[in-house]
């Protein structure tokens, strides 16, 4: 068989047009097919990075989903709250390090308004222990200042020393805003990819003041949740359970990774049928190569009447269209790496710049080369019926053949 | 008695099994003899070349090839046999479009290790071959087989169906689609090579005046390959 690749080369080389455009085919396809994989592992990552470095998220008793969804991601309402007295209690606990309080229920423009306090600028963490960091400005120091994820600052073009309202509620054109007590914004968050680029960070006594008179003080009756870290890792799982039996209270308490994966199982399968459907895209590709090479087996029948006169057997008749379909799908594959790459590393930088999402690039891992793999074998398989054809044409037409 | 270049013995071949195509008796061509074939169209030479190349098989009868009995083998034999032994020179396209000159000549290397192991230097021999059959081999060895005219090609096809000393020579009108100076010039350059590397040769043509190149001229009839008298020279 070593016969072949001087011959399947030239041949290539000889309808070099269609084989380019079958090589850029299969490329595109194949270069989709990787970047959704890639993008796949930058997304699970980045989603299951969206907090970090917390050991419990603590709320009323909703289910562990629901709690994260509003108290991490602002999605939903909370059902419920938790008192202050409550808060208190774990703050104060001996085996805590830390809490964060949030308490929501405001908008800014249809993004969340969250009171916290300090604690969330010094503890909050995302992607695997990156810790919060200021583009411009500081946190909110007392009443009447906002500190902004980067994604509300760069929607309405704010920037530190802007004064913004709040409106209680949630949604765009909340009825009830609260204009007599307008805020200023003291500084803007880099970019972090996760739900704290679309939120309004203002202090627990912000809240406090523009909900009114009722009570004086800056501290709520009740928040909505807290985040707690834990002195020691081991002691998380006897807090948890100390807090879902607290009798004082309905709480619950909830691993933040735990949560998120159960969560990923239902928000991951968009990302698989994206997989699925470049998939599709990468067998279109394919089929594309199949109907080059049947649409030039006819005119074709000439060249392999002259390889048979010359010694050729069917059975290299076979293996050089097996050959030229094998070499046009690793072709593919590798215009399909470098367009891949190519392209990951020009939406790099305004990806991060953007969204601040890492993209990885890194080297193909296993699941690259099995998917390389397998278009590359598809191809062959696929193939293979044309050389077939060919293989028995070989057969019949034997050394004449008339045009 | 030296065993012959080409036998064919009680050969029958036809489509239908009732009325046979083909029927010889008795043909055969001795080693480095040279034989014109005199076959009009439709007189079943196409099929006879078909099953000399062992690329059919006949319904009846023996073919053996150096003494080889081409029947008894197996198609992968009969295909290796063929690549060892035999050249072809066709009618027309003979070459292999997307291949030079040169790598045109020594195609039949790729599938054929005796051939490969008979030349110590194959790109020599092959412009050397290139030659002797009236083509500037170190002009014309690099060139794209499109830009060659007709009588061109079929002196490429003759090279490489010569390449690696093929005892056998089987030729199908390769002259039909040249001018007359062309055809002498190409036929007394490809008898001169034959006869120097002692080639068998199976010439089939319909153009009887040929014939005079050769050491014999038979004609191919319903009942056989029959002695025909030659063209007068």
């Amino acid at each position: 068989m070593s016969a072949l690749p001087g011959l399947a080369l030239p041949s290539l080389w000889n309808r070099r047009g269609t084989a380019a455009l079958t090589v850029f085919a299969i490329g595109v396809s194949v270069a989709l097919l990787l970047s959704v994989q890639m993008l796949r592992s930058s997304a699970r990552e980045s989603f299951s990075g969206t907090i970090s470095g917390t050991d419990l998220v603590v709320g009323p008793r909703t289910g562990p989903v629901n709690l994260l969804l509003y108290s991490v991601f602002h999605i939903g309402e909370p059902a419920a709250n938790v008192s202050w007295a409550s808060y208190r209690l774990v703050s104060g606990h001996r085996d805590v390090a830390w809490t964060v309080p949030l308490v929501l229920g405001d908008s800014h423009r249809g993004f969340r308004v969250v009171g916290t306090d300090a604690n969330f600028f010094t503890h909050y963490r995302y992607a695997g222990g990156k810790p919060l960091r200021l583009a411009e400005g500081h946190p909110p120091q007392g009443s009447g200042e906002a500190t902004l994820g980067h994604e509300v600052a760069r929607a309405h073009g704010y920037r530190p020393g802007a004064p913004i309202v709040l409106a209680h509620g949630l949604g765009a054109g909340s009825f009830l805003q609260h204009e007599d007590s307008p805020v200023r914004v003291a500084g803007v968050l880099a970019p972090t990819g996760t739900p704290v680029d679309r939120a309004v960070y203002v202090d627990l006594a912000t809240l406090e003041a523009i909900h009114g008179p009722a009570h004086s003080g800056p501290e709520p009756a009740a928040i909505t949740a807290f985040l707690v870290g834990m002195r020691n890792r081991d002691t998380t799982l006897v807090m948890q359970r100390a807090l879902s039996e607290y009798r004082g209270e309905a709480l619950q308490a909830v691993i933040p990774g735990v949560a998120l994966a159960e969560l990923w199982r239902v928000v991951g399968i968009v990302d698989r049928v994206l997989l699925a459907v470049s998939a599709c895209v990468a067998l279109a590709g394919l089929l594309g190569l199949l109907a080059a090479i049947l649409t030039s087996l006819n005119e074709r029948r000439r060249e392999m009447a002259i390889l048979r006169s010359v010694g050729a057997r069917p059975r290299h008749i076979f293996g050089l269209l097996l050959l030229e379909a094998g070499l046009l799908a690793a072709a593919g594959a590798l215009a399909g790496i470098g367009l891949a790459y190519g392209l990951l590393l020009l939406a790099r930088p305004w990806v991060a710049a953007r969204y601040g999402l890492e993209l990885g690039l890194r080297p193909l891992g296993l699941t690259e080369l099995a998917i390389l793999g397998a278009v590359i074998g598809a191809a062959l398989v696929l193939s293979a019926f044309p050389a077939w054809r060919a293989y028995r044409v070989a057969l019949a037409d034997g050394l004449n053949v008339r045009l | 008695m030296a065993v012959p270049a080409i036998e064919l013995r009680d050969l029958a071949f036809g489509w239908q099994a009732a009325e046979p195509l083909l029927s010889i008796p008795d043909f055969a061509v001795a080693r480095g003899e040279r034989v014109f074939l005199y076959g009009p169209s439709g007189s079943g030479k196409s099929t006879l070349l078909g099953l000399v190349g062992g690329v059919t098989r006949p319904d009846r009868g023996v073919i053996r090839l150096l003494g080889e009995d081409l029947t008894a083998m197996s198609g992968s034999q009969r295909d290796a046999f063929r690549a060892e032994h035999v050249g072809f020179i066709f009618q027309l396209f003979n070459l292999v479009p997307y291949l030079s000159v040169l790598d045109n000549v020594l195609l039949p290397l790729r599938f054929s290790r005796r051939r490969r192991e008979r030349i110590d230097d194959p790109p020599a021999e092959a412009r050397r071959l290139l030659g002797a059959l009236g083509l500037e081999g170190e002009r014309l060895a690099g060139r794209h087989v499109t830009e060659l005219s007709v009588g061109q090609q079929q002196r490429v096809a003759a090279a490489r169906a010569l390449l690696g000393r093929a005892e056998i020579l089987v030729a199908d009108e390769p002259t039909s689609a040249l001018d007359a100076d062309a055809r002498d010039s190409f036929l007394s350059l490809l008898m001169r090579e034959c006869a120097a590397a002692r080639t068998s040769v199976l010439f089939v043509s319909h153009d009887r005046s040929l014939g005079r190149h050769f050491d014999r001229v038979v004609a191919l009839t319903a009942t056989g390959v029959e002695p025909a008298p030659g063209a007068q020279s």
